[in-house]
């Protein structure tokens, strides 16, 4: 019965794999696996080559092209029809991509030179003939693909309005072995899985990770002492604190939108309740109180309401509360089981996992639309939403195959790309904020 | 371009034949029957910690739950009964109880489900007189399965305590 389950699986894999691209060696591997018909069709021309330097370390305009293409927004010009190779306005013949049926061409050039990459780039409507945005931007060091990101977080804003989110990171667990072999890490890495860098290696269960606002920081769950402990760890430093390591659960930390506050789920006093732990002080303040399981808390926004999971109905389902407490209100109602939820940053979408029977798939409530929900994964298996800074994607678990990975997916669900580890388990992505340039 | 699409496919070729090889790793075994030990209770004289080598009953270290239960199975009661009762004979042991899900649910949810299960086990030892410091509940939820398909029979085998004797 499996075995023709396993060989369709590999076929499948071989014929994805044409759209692949290594991104490191311990890191993940990418793949988009279906595009959009009414995206915005934009061409991105190979970038020349600007005095006689050496040539540029990374493609920018193969990054550009794939950043806008996973956003679900956009379509690229596959590079085979791009029969024209402009880099600069006065080159572009707008015959040509009407007739393509583009709406927008990037072109540039990049330079090489003492570790410095800079690219010149300029974005065109093509029906119009006018020039939307000029600019160039240079960096030196390792992670020269941020021009690229940067370039297409410019053309995302020109263009659709809101603010890019290509030049952030993710973090997540990955999980190699099983039973007594498992290695878990808490990895990072650019937002298309690029440059993974590993946190926290532990050989017991890491969870949970979360991103301080200004990006510097992650707390996580590590079972490394053996029962649960929540740290604070800085990125740059390698520099960690254990925040709380009580009797029993320590569990689901989030920083508060100021970064003053971590809200926490903690079973010291017998069952799972929601705390905030004031970070300068220390000072612990538990807002639920009902004996049920309550866990997973998000901030909303502007910091004054938490929305959290709890059982107290019979199965899961999401609450809302004042941060300071108060009384709870259930705001959902749609499907049996509803948890794990990720608030966008304008406050009106919350994804969550929502479970009927044994399937278990990411919703997304639009509170603007009177809470109309959505389906935005397939299933069988799939957890921890996380979006995207700008809302434009979201990144999920799906553990429903033989290994765990990750989906990157617009928020309209119509682009999905897959980012996984050659030889284990990925999960519990948590997408980053934006970053200083 | 080329270099790196064959090395994907290389990873992909490598990463199906792993699947393969992991699949009857990690074959589950049937969950074990019931012991048929004789009620411990009836026992004669106290437990030593030979008897959690050799005593069918204490030798027995896992009882199973249904989905989205923590309620102990009247199955179980014998082995809930022979661990208090050592625990009982022998005040100086001490026990940790791992609770543990199937991989249905949050990561966060399922480790207050796996916690209310080890508490489940603990509250029904301290009913049959072991003593509350004798016993340590930790829950993993999901993270920590012995069995890694997608079906009930490999379900029904995470959701499990597991008890441990840290002093025996």
């Amino acid at each position: 019965m499996r075995t023709p389950k396993l060989l369709l699986a590999m076929v499948l894999a071989l014929v994805t794999a044409l759209f692949a691209l290594q991104a490191g060696a311990q890191g993940l591997t990418v793949q988009i696996v279906n595009g959009v018909p009414s995206a915005i069709p934009i061409t991105v021309v190979p970038f020349g080559q600007q005095g006689s330097g050496p040539a540029s370390p990374v493609d920018v305009a193969q990054i550009v092209g794939m950043d806008l293409n996973r956003c679900g927004q956009f379509r690229t010009l596959p590079t085979s029809e791009i029969v024209q190779s402009p880099t600069t306005g006065s080159q572009i013949q707008f015959a040509t991509w009407k007739q393509l049926k583009q709406d927008y061409i990037v072109v540039g050039t990049t330079s090489y030179s003492g570790g410095v990459l800079t690219a010149n780039f300029q974005l065109w409507d093509v029906n119009k003939q006018q020039m939307l945005l000029q600019d160039s931007i240079a960096r030196q060091g390792s992670d020269l693909r941020r021009v690229a990101h940067q370039i297409a977080d410019q053309i995302y804003q020109k263009i659709i309005g809101v603010r890019g989110a290509f030049d952030t990171r993710i973090a997540y667990i990955t999980q190699t072995g099983f039973e007594k072999t498992a290695q878990y890490a808490l990895v990072i890495a650019d937002s298309d899985g690029y440059n993974p860098q590993t946190v926290v290696r532990s050989h017991e269960p890491l969870l949970s990770p979360a991103w301080s606002p200004n990006g510097q920081e992650l707390a996580y769950v590590s079972f490394e002492s053996g029962d649960s402990a929540i740290y604070i760890q800085n990125i740059a430093t390698g520099a960690r604190r254990l925040v709380s390591a009580r009797p029993g659960i320590n569990g689901a930390p989030r920083f508060s939108p100021d970064g003053k506050k971590l809200a926490v789920s903690l079973s010291f006093r017998r069952n799972p309740e929601i705390y905030t732990i004031d970070l300068a002080t220390g000072a612990l303040t538990q807002i639920t109180h009902n004996l049920s399981i309550n866990t997973e808390p998000r901030w909303t926004p502007d910091g004054q309401n938490i929305i959290f999971t709890s059982d107290r109905s019979g199965k899961p389902q999401l609450y809302e509360m004042p941060a300071s407490g108060g009384v709870p209100q259930r705001i959902t109602f749609q499907g049996q089981y509803n948890a794990d939820s990720s608030i966008s940053y304008d406050g009106k979408k919350i994804a969550m996992v929502q479970g009927n029977g044994n399937v278990y798939r990411i919703a997304v409530m639009d509170r603007s639309l009177g809470g109309q929900e959505t389906f935005v994964s397939p299933g069988n298996l799939d957890f921890s939403p996380s979006w995207a800074p700008n809302a434009s994607m979201l990144l999920y678990t799906a553990s429903g195959g033989p290994q765990s990975v990750l989906y990157a997916v617009s928020a309209d669900g119509r682009v999905r790309q897959r980012l996984m580890m050659s030889n284990g388990d990925v999960r519990s992505p948590a997408w980053g904020p934006y970053r200083n340039p | 371009m080329n270099a790196t699409v064959r090395v994907s496919v290389v990873a992909l070729l490598c990463l199906a034949a792993a699947a393969c090889a992991k699949k009857q790793e990690v074959k589950p075994t049937p969950p074990p029957e019931a012991p048929t030990a004789t009620a411990p209770a009836e026992t004669n004289g106290a437990f030593t910690p030979a008897d959690l080598q050799t005593n069918p009953c204490l030798r027995t270290r896992v009882i199973y739950f249904d989905f989205d239960k923590s309620d102990i199975q009247s199955q179980f009661d014998n082995i809930v009964a022979c661990h208090a009762k050592y625990l009982r004979d022998r005040p100086m042991a001490r026990m940790t109880i791992e609770g543990n899900t199937d991989e249905r649910g949050t990561a966060e949810y399922n480790l207050g489900l796996g916690e209310r299960r080890g508490n489940a086990l603990a509250s029904a030892l301290e009913a049959d007189g072991a003593s509350a410091d004798q016993i340590k509940v930790v829950s993993y939820g999901k993270e920590r399965p012995v069995c890694r398909e997608h079906n009930e029979s490999c379900w029904h085998l995470n959701r499990r305590d597991n008890i441990v004797y840290t002093v025996e």
